[in-house]
């Protein structure tokens, strides 16, 4: 048993509040807010951490920044539930509880000298998009650098327009499929995994960024390390109901690991035989 | 200029078959073009062929009335589009639809039925590698089954 809180400890994490400066529509029910401190300064993030956001009355939720580490906090928050809706409706000016950042961060600095491979499902590029603009901004450090993004269909598809500027670019490979289509789609279609087939990375020297639903980051990583990535190069990023952000309520515990606390970011040798417990 | 059996060397649906089981599929075989928005073969069509996509990329699709063409999956360079063939009543049950200018491979079902027939060492290698391929696609349609990108743990 770990040393109870201290009540010094539980108070010190209020929620600060913060103000909308501008919400985008991502896709039908996905929207990306930009939030400043009504205290004025910022709020320091790396890629890979979360915040709690929370809507005043209605309830607090943890999300990824999505976001340039290095710009505003921005959070990419899809609309399930009534404080995510809360959020993604929350119009220019709004006032959101934010708390954090909470977490570790994605193994950017460990991937220096090697080939850097972006493995994202649905709304799990919004936590990697960070790990993308730093790796961009220290280009020159790494590799080969490979995004793969599967997606349930065209319309779900997150930061087109940002896409389509990085598939522009030479130094990087970009691609993307989805599980259905129709109309004028003329990408492909296809489960998020057969895409590793034919990116260009060298296994050996590759650190595999993974963040999706977790039956898909299974299957990811069973076939990156068929590729011959070794599982403790491949970071998977893992979200379990975590609610207080700071390891004490237990919600998010995964065997011996609390997930607020000890991740969300996690090697993939780390939790592979926790992942494959059905109880936990 | 390359022989259809050269080509074949490259492709994986092939890796491993001797020489003479090659040679025996590529004299079943010739070498074919589709332009952009051309239809490879189209849904209850009689399926004698199949393709082997050297370049470009084909889609499968199944018309759905009120809908139109809801787009099944996408076959890239090095795959196999069609099994068809293998099994009566040789109807295809999906269109292909080249989605970019396609080159490929196309092989006479007919054709390697009867050498398969003929030769049941080389009925089995070639079976195998298209019960994989069935595999593949039936695993990786029902991984899409799940949806796993639409569903959400509500807050």
């Amino acid at each position: 048993m770990g040393t109870p809180p201290s009540t010094e400890q539980l108070v010190a994490v209020p929620p600060a509040p913060f103000r909308v400066t501008s919400r985008t529509r991502e896709t039908h029910d996905t929207w990306t807010l930009r939030l400043k401190p009504l205290n004025g300064g910022g709020l320091l993030t790396r890629p890979g951490q979360f915040t709690m956001l929370y809507a005043f009355g209605i309830g607090e939720v943890p999300i990824s920044c999505s976001g340039d580490s290095h710009g505003p906090l921005t959070h990419t928050v899809r609309a399930v539930g009534p404080a995510t809706t809360a959020i993604c409706s929350a119009d220019e000016g709004t006032a959101l509880g934010v708390r954090g950042p909470f977490g570790n961060t994605w193994p950017v600095d460990a991937a220096v000298g090697g080939d850097v491979l972006i493995v994202a499902g649905g709304i799990g590029l919004a936590p990697l998009r960070p790990v993308l603009y730093e790796v961009l901004r220290r280009r020159d450090e790494y590799g080969n650098v490979v995004v793969l993004y599967g997606s349930r269909t065209p319309r779900d598809l997150l930061y087109v327009s940002e896409l389509e500027e990085w598939r522009a670019r030479f130094d990087l490979q970009v691609d993307v499929t989805v599980d259905a289509a129709e109309g004028d789609w003329r990408g492909k279609v296809g489960v998020a995994a057969k895409l590793i087939a034919s990116a260009h990375f060298d296994p050996g020297h590759t650190t595999a960024f993974v963040c999706g639903p977790e039956i898909m980051m299974h299957f990811t990583a069973r076939d990156l390390l068929d590729r011959g990535i070794p599982a403790e190069r491949i970071a998977i990023s893992m979200e379990r109901n975590m609610r207080c952000g700071v390891g004490h309520c237990g919600h998010c515990q995964l065997g011996p690991t609390l997930i607020c606390r000890d991740g969300p970011v996690y090697r993939y040798d780390e939790l592979e035989l926790l992942l494959a417990v059905r109880e936990l | 200029m390359e022989t259809i059996e050269t080509l074949l060397r490259d492709v994986p649906l092939f890796d491993g078959l001797t020489s003479e089981e090659l040679e025996l599929v590529a004299g079943c075989g010739t070498n074919t073009h589709f332009g952009e928005g051309e239809t490879l073969f189209r849904q209850g069509d009689e399926a004698n062929t199949f393709y082997v996509v050297r370049h470009g990329s084909v889609a499968l699709e199944l018309f759905v009335p009120g809908r139109g063409p809801v787009m099944i999956e996408t076959i890239e360079s090095g795959d196999v589009v069609g099994w068809s063939w293998l099994f009566p009543p040789y109807r295809w049950y999906f269109d292909a639809r080249a989605l970019a200018a396609v080159r490929a491979s196309v092989f006479d079902g007919a054709c390697l039925r009867g050498k398969c027939e003929a030769d049941p060492r080389l009925g089995y290698a070639l079976m195998s590698r298209f019960a994989q391929v069935m595999m593949e696609r039936l695993n990786s349609t029902r991984i899409r089954l799940l949806d796993v990108y639409g569903y959400a743990t509500v807050d």
